[in-house]
């Protein structure tokens, strides 16, 4: 048994608890900025060790755990986008009425259910880390106490997402009862059609659809975006649903290879929904988080075209799709902690202007924006290039064209935005504060999405290493 | 060392001039001093390695045959992969040596000749994105390569050529410019797409070995129709008939642009275009036909018009083209030697003469007709002796530059066809006249007392004499080291000189000179009066043959009536649907969102019939559904 396989889980985990013991030990009054340092540095340090670990193919606990590239790869989108989230929250984090250590402490925990998703290899443990996560959300998004929009998104996520939980589990009890087993590639091997097993696939899925909030799962997705203290919005919209998707993708590419005939249909159905239903709506919205929550829900359909292709090229490009989407995303929600400190809300008529208090942050929201569109040189554009060339050429003319089309249509509101930004005037006449780690946190995201844009060789190549470590295609 | 070094690193050459641009751009717009040290320092630099490149060329026997390529991978997708990368011969590498060398000497010159100037640190960032984007270009390794920084360049041109924004004229002839060699880029996209769809690669090297097979296995057809195509992007960048008239109109830039962009390089990116693709060419016979024939009758062409031309660098700009036209004539023969020595030649005392004529304008605040000027041969001896050199260099004198090329160039004609053969003299014996008849108004003769000109800064002088050097020994030099050996396509052509040609050529030349000594030089004859009595002919070379009329014409009545049918369309059919679908996304919009109530309990019950809906689905009709939805392919 090698427990060192779980390395970085495990210092994620410690460094949350040291953060809790750190916060009982520091007065009372002090600011918990130093906290927040203290966990970036350790991220960045788990992050770099994970960098190391490239190439390794290793299970632990009987097969339960698994540390392939497949793996890594996502591990390290969470990674970054906590590293990052952290950097841009510091100010977000002082301005909470109470409890500030402990929100470095839930995030980092957060972060480790997601890194246990990416590793899991059998249906429990894939419970457990959605779990984790998910638990841990419920209270970080109602952590705006004295804000009852908070608490109201904090206790309607706790309800929906119990209740997508309880979808799961009992589909997974479904599944165990046909296979008699919950480890993958003993599913894969008694895998069957009948009917109990077609029933459990579906809750099972549709538990994981929650989590990446498709449509008609997204319901909650919406008001919690908006209500949830801003970082967590992030880390929702980065985290919850591309852990969804690491579970997704290597579980119906281990564990229900022979159900691929069947789910082909559902997912191109949810993803066109998806697409078309998050666009559209998005272009109504006033307010920012609300129109992100849209925007990622349409990103979420997107990204689950490329698993229609089930090869090595799909998956790559679902990879490929869901690192630059961790780019864009903290260039905008940087943005936007920053516009809402200035202004104190968050609607989309308080980027009036930003372009001449922060020209830096304007180029980042716009780049970034610009990159969900799918607009060259961005990382976008070449992201829902290798998606839909490769679903193309599995024979779904249709999807791509659909997904071009609403391509198009999303720039209406993206470029809604960056109207605002660069046309009108700025409505309140004071100095725009950036602070110092928001800055670096917006300038990565903005030279990543750039540099992927322009050059995606290495990423792809990267995220090709990681598709084909799923040993099973 | 340097040189093992350099040739591996020869992609530094067009990324430090893209460094000094995105620095420059971004922090030291605001100090002159900085930015003009830094796009220096840059080009030095790579100028230095370019030097090394060559260098490296010769000692580890790059050969055109087998040139060093290195590249990596840029997009890969399934069924297209595009590199970018590096392809160094002895042909990329003599225009590295040249773009680095003039880029370089055109900076140095701008700091004098742009001193004092609002947009200073805008206009050496915009020259160091130019020398980044040509030198891409030039190291291209394939169509793709070439393509995009084939529109970087023009971007640069016009951003250069506008750089006096807030005069109109300007602003015109910066879109004029980039419009028109749209024209041409769409063609060379075209023809490259075409390429693709036959050949699945764009990759020069790969595409070398292609070409010749499927020549003998399907003939040349559809090659001739990709050739031709690719051949409209030439056409409009260098300037070639009927698309040249951007280039006089372009020297409403700062004459360091002219002289860099404008003569020196980016218009001759349209010959380099050509050599790299000879291997295309050269299977098809016709084209070459026809690619001399546009070079020959653009070259007779512009000349006609440069003699009756009042404004220095016009006359200058008609030059270049009809220089260009030279140089595509040659390609046409098939003498890749005689282009590229003549495109080497050219670029020293073509930038020589247009930093010259800078040095004029300068010295005058900025006037620009000839009939103005004269005997400035007394206050700017050095500018006379530099612009003296230019003009026996571009006439053919020996031992100056241009007459070894020039000859090469007649040389390789006069094999191939006896009447282009003949345009070319005449051309040569023109070109001669008017370049005389700049020299003696503006030097020679009485001064006139509203003039009063000074000599230029020394940053500008410097960048004079070293283009002087070069004017003078860059024809011979080359000429007695073997130039055609290293740059050549297929075998290596003759060598020496055929002194029946250079003895025609040279006593034509001379005649020029005296001819136009006889009528702006010595007064004997009044240039008035000849125009007086040849008015038709005058009057139709002093319009420039009424083409740009004409295309006013053409654009006001064809285009206009075909717009007017694509805005109607566009109004009634296009928007209509795209209003439509804007309209209906917008309803759908605004009708989903309805739903979004905010009651937990609805969103339970959407939640589970969704789920409801989805298994159901699952277990009753998803093989069936699954193959439809694939479109059948399964």
């Amino acid at each position: 048994m090698n427990i060192t396989l779980l390395t970085s889980e495990i210092a994620i985990i410690c460094l949350s608890l040291l953060i809790i013991i750190l916060d009982l030990l520091l007065p009372r009054f002090e600011t918990r900025r130093s906290l927040g340092y203290l966990a970036a540095a350790g991220v960045a340090g788990v992050f770099a060790y994970t960098c190391t670990q490239y190439g390794v193919s290793a299970t632990v606990y009987q097969g339960l755990f698994t540390l392939d590239s497949f793996a890594l790869f996502f591990k390290q989108i969470f990674l970054l986008a906590i590293l990052l989230t952290l950097l841009f929250s510091f100010d977000y984090v002082e301005g909470l009425a109470k409890y500030q250590g402990e929100f470095y402490a839930l995030l980092l925990l957060a972060v480790a259910g997601m890194m246990i998703m990416a590793s899991a290899n059998d249906l429990l443990t894939v419970f457990i880390g959605t779990e984790l996560m998910t638990v841990t959300f419920y209270i970080l998004v109602g952590y705006q106490f004295n804000s009852s929009k908070s608490s109201e998104a904090g206790m309607k996520y706790m309800i929906l997402g119990s209740v997508s939980s309880a979808v799961l589990l009992y589909g997974v009890s479904w599944v165990y009862g046909c296979t008699g087993s919950i480890v993958f590639e003993q599913i894969a091997k008694h895998a069957n059609t009948s009917l109990g097993m077609l029933f459990g696939f579906g809750l099972i899925v549709a538990g994981l659809f929650f989590k990446m909030a498709l449509i008609p799962f997204h319901m909650w997705a919406p008001e919690i975006y908006e209500g949830a203290p801003t970082p967590i919005t992030a880390m929702l919209s980065m985290g919850s649903k591309v852990a969804g998707l690491a579970v997704l993708l290597r579980m119906v590419f281990i564990a229900f290879v022979p159900m691929q005939a069947y789910w082909g249909g559902i997912v191109s159905i949810i993803a066109a929904i998806t697409m078309i239903g998050g666009t559209v709506i998005a272009m109504w919205q006033t307010n920012i988080k609300r129109m992100m929550a849209y925007s990622s829900i349409t990103q979420a359909g997107y990204m689950i075209v490329g698993l229609l292709s089930a090869d090595a090229s799909g998956i790559k490009s679902v990879l490929f799709y869901a690192m630059l989407y961790m780019f864009a995303n903290v260039g905008v929600f940087a943005t936007i902690i920053a516009v809402k400190k200035h202004h104190g809300s968050n609607e989309i008529k308080d980027f009036s202007g930003l372009a001449q208090q922060s020209p830096l942050l304007a180029v980042v929201m716009t780049v970034s924006l610009l990159s969900m569109a799918g607009i060259p040189p961005m990382a976008g554009f070449a992201g829902k290039l290798y998606v839909f060339s490769t679903v193309i050429e599995k024979g779904y003319l249709w999807l791509g064209l659909l997904g071009f089309v609403m391509s198009m249509i999303s720039v209406y509101y993206y470029l809604n935005v960056t109207k605002v930004i660069y046309m009108n005037e700025p409505c309140v006449q004071k100095e725009f504060i950036v602070s110092q780690p928001l800055r670096i946190a917006a300038l990565i995201s903005l030279l990543a999405t750039l540099w992927i844009g322009i050059y995606p060789g290495p990423l792809a190549e990267l995220a090709n290493t990681a598709a084909r470590s799923l040993s099973i295609l | 060392m340097f040189n093992e070094y350099a040739l591996h690193h020869a992609w530094l050459i067009p990324l430090l001039p893209a460094i000094a641009f995105v620095v420059i751009g971004f922090f030291l717009r605001k100090s002159p001093v900085l930015s003009a040290f830094l796009a220096i320092t840059m080009s030095m630099v790579s100028f230095i390695l370019s030097l090394g490149v060559g260098y490296g060329v010769v000692v580890q026997h790059i050969t055109v045959e087998h040139p060093l390529i290195d590249k990596i991978p840029w997009v890969d997708i399934a069924g297209l992969s595009i590199n970018m990368g590096m392809y160094i011969d002895p042909v990329s590498a003599l225009m590295l040596f040249i773009v680095t060398l003039v880029s370089l000497l055109v900076q140095i010159y701008a700091v004098g000749y742009m001193k004092g100037d609002d947009g200073f640190g805008r206009f050496f960032a915009y020259l160091s994105l130019f020398a980044a984007t040509m030198l891409g270009l030039i190291i291209a390794v394939n169509f793709v390569q070439m393509f995009i920084f084939w529109e970087l360049v023009g971007l640069c041109s016009y951003l250069l050529i506008g750089y006096y924004f807030h005069k109109p004229s300007a602003c015109e002839a910066s879109k004029k410019a980039f419009m028109t060699t749209r024209i041409g880029d769409f063609g060379l996209l075209l023809g490259i797409l075409l390429l693709q769809i036959v050949f699945g690669t764009l990759d020069f090297a790969q595409l070398t070995i292609a070409i010749p097979e499927y020549v003998q296995q399907y003939g040349t057809g559809v090659l001739t129709v990709a050739a031709l195509l690719i051949f409209a992007g030439p056409i409009a960048k260098s300037g070639q008939f009927p698309l040249h008239v951007w280039l006089p109109d372009a020297m409403e830039g700062p004459t360091p642009v002219s002289a860099l962009i404008h003569a020196a390089t980016m218009v001759v990116a349209g010959v380099y275009l050509v050599v790299r693709v000879f291997f295309l060419y050269s299977m098809l016979p016709n084209v070459m036909l026809i690619i001399a024939w546009v070079g020959g009758f653009t070259a007779c062409f512009a000349a006609t018009i440069a003699i009756t031309q009042q404004d220095i660098k016009r006359i200058l700009a008609y030059s270049t083209i009809s220089q260009l036209g030279y140089m595509m004539l040659a390609l046409g023969v098939g003498s890749v030697t005689a282009s590229m020595f003549h495109l080497m030649t050219h670029a020293f005392f073509k930038a020589l003469m247009f930093l010259a004529a800078g040095s004029v304008m300068h010295g005058l605040h900025d006037k620009g007709n000839i009939f103005e000027m004269g005997g400035l041969r007394h206050k700017m001896p050095i500018t006379f002796a530099a612009m003296t050199i230019g003009v026996l260099a571009i006439s053919g004198i020996p031992p100056f530059a241009g007459f070894f090329s020039k000859d090469e160039i007649l040389l390789a004609v006069s094999e191939v066809s006896a009447p282009l053969y003949i345009i070319a003299v005449v051309t040569a014996f023109m070109t001669a006249f008017y370049m005389f008849r700049l020299l003696f108004l503006v030097f020679c003769g009485p001064e006139k007392p509203e003039n009063n000109p000074h000599e230029a800064p020394s940053t500008m002088k410097f960048s004079l004499i070293i283009l002087s050097i070069f004017a003078i020994i860059g024809g011979y030099i080359p000429h007695v080291y073997h130039f055609g050996e290293w740059i050549r396509f297929g075998d290596a052509s003759h060598e020496g000189l055929n002194w029946t040609i250079a003895a025609t050529s040279m006593v034509l030349s001379v005649l020029a000179m005296a001819l136009a000594w006889l009528i702006y030089g010595s007064g004997k004859v009044s240039p008035d009066r000849l125009a007086m009595r040849f008015s038709t002919l005058y009057n139709v070379s002093y319009h420039k043959y009424y083409i740009d009329e004409l295309y006013l014409w053409l654009n006001y009545t064809f285009v206009r009536g075909f717009g007017k049918i694509l805005y109607w369309l566009d109004l009634y059919i296009v928007d209509g649907i795209v209003n439509g679908l804007a309209k209906l996304t917008y309803r759908m919009g605004d009708e989903l969102r309805q739903w979004q109530t905010g009651y937990l309990q609805q969103y339970g019950l959407i939640l589970f019939g969704a789920i409801l809906i989805m298994v159901v689905w699952l277990v009753i009709t998803a093989p069936i559904s699954m193959a439809s939805l694939r479109g059948g392919a399964y």
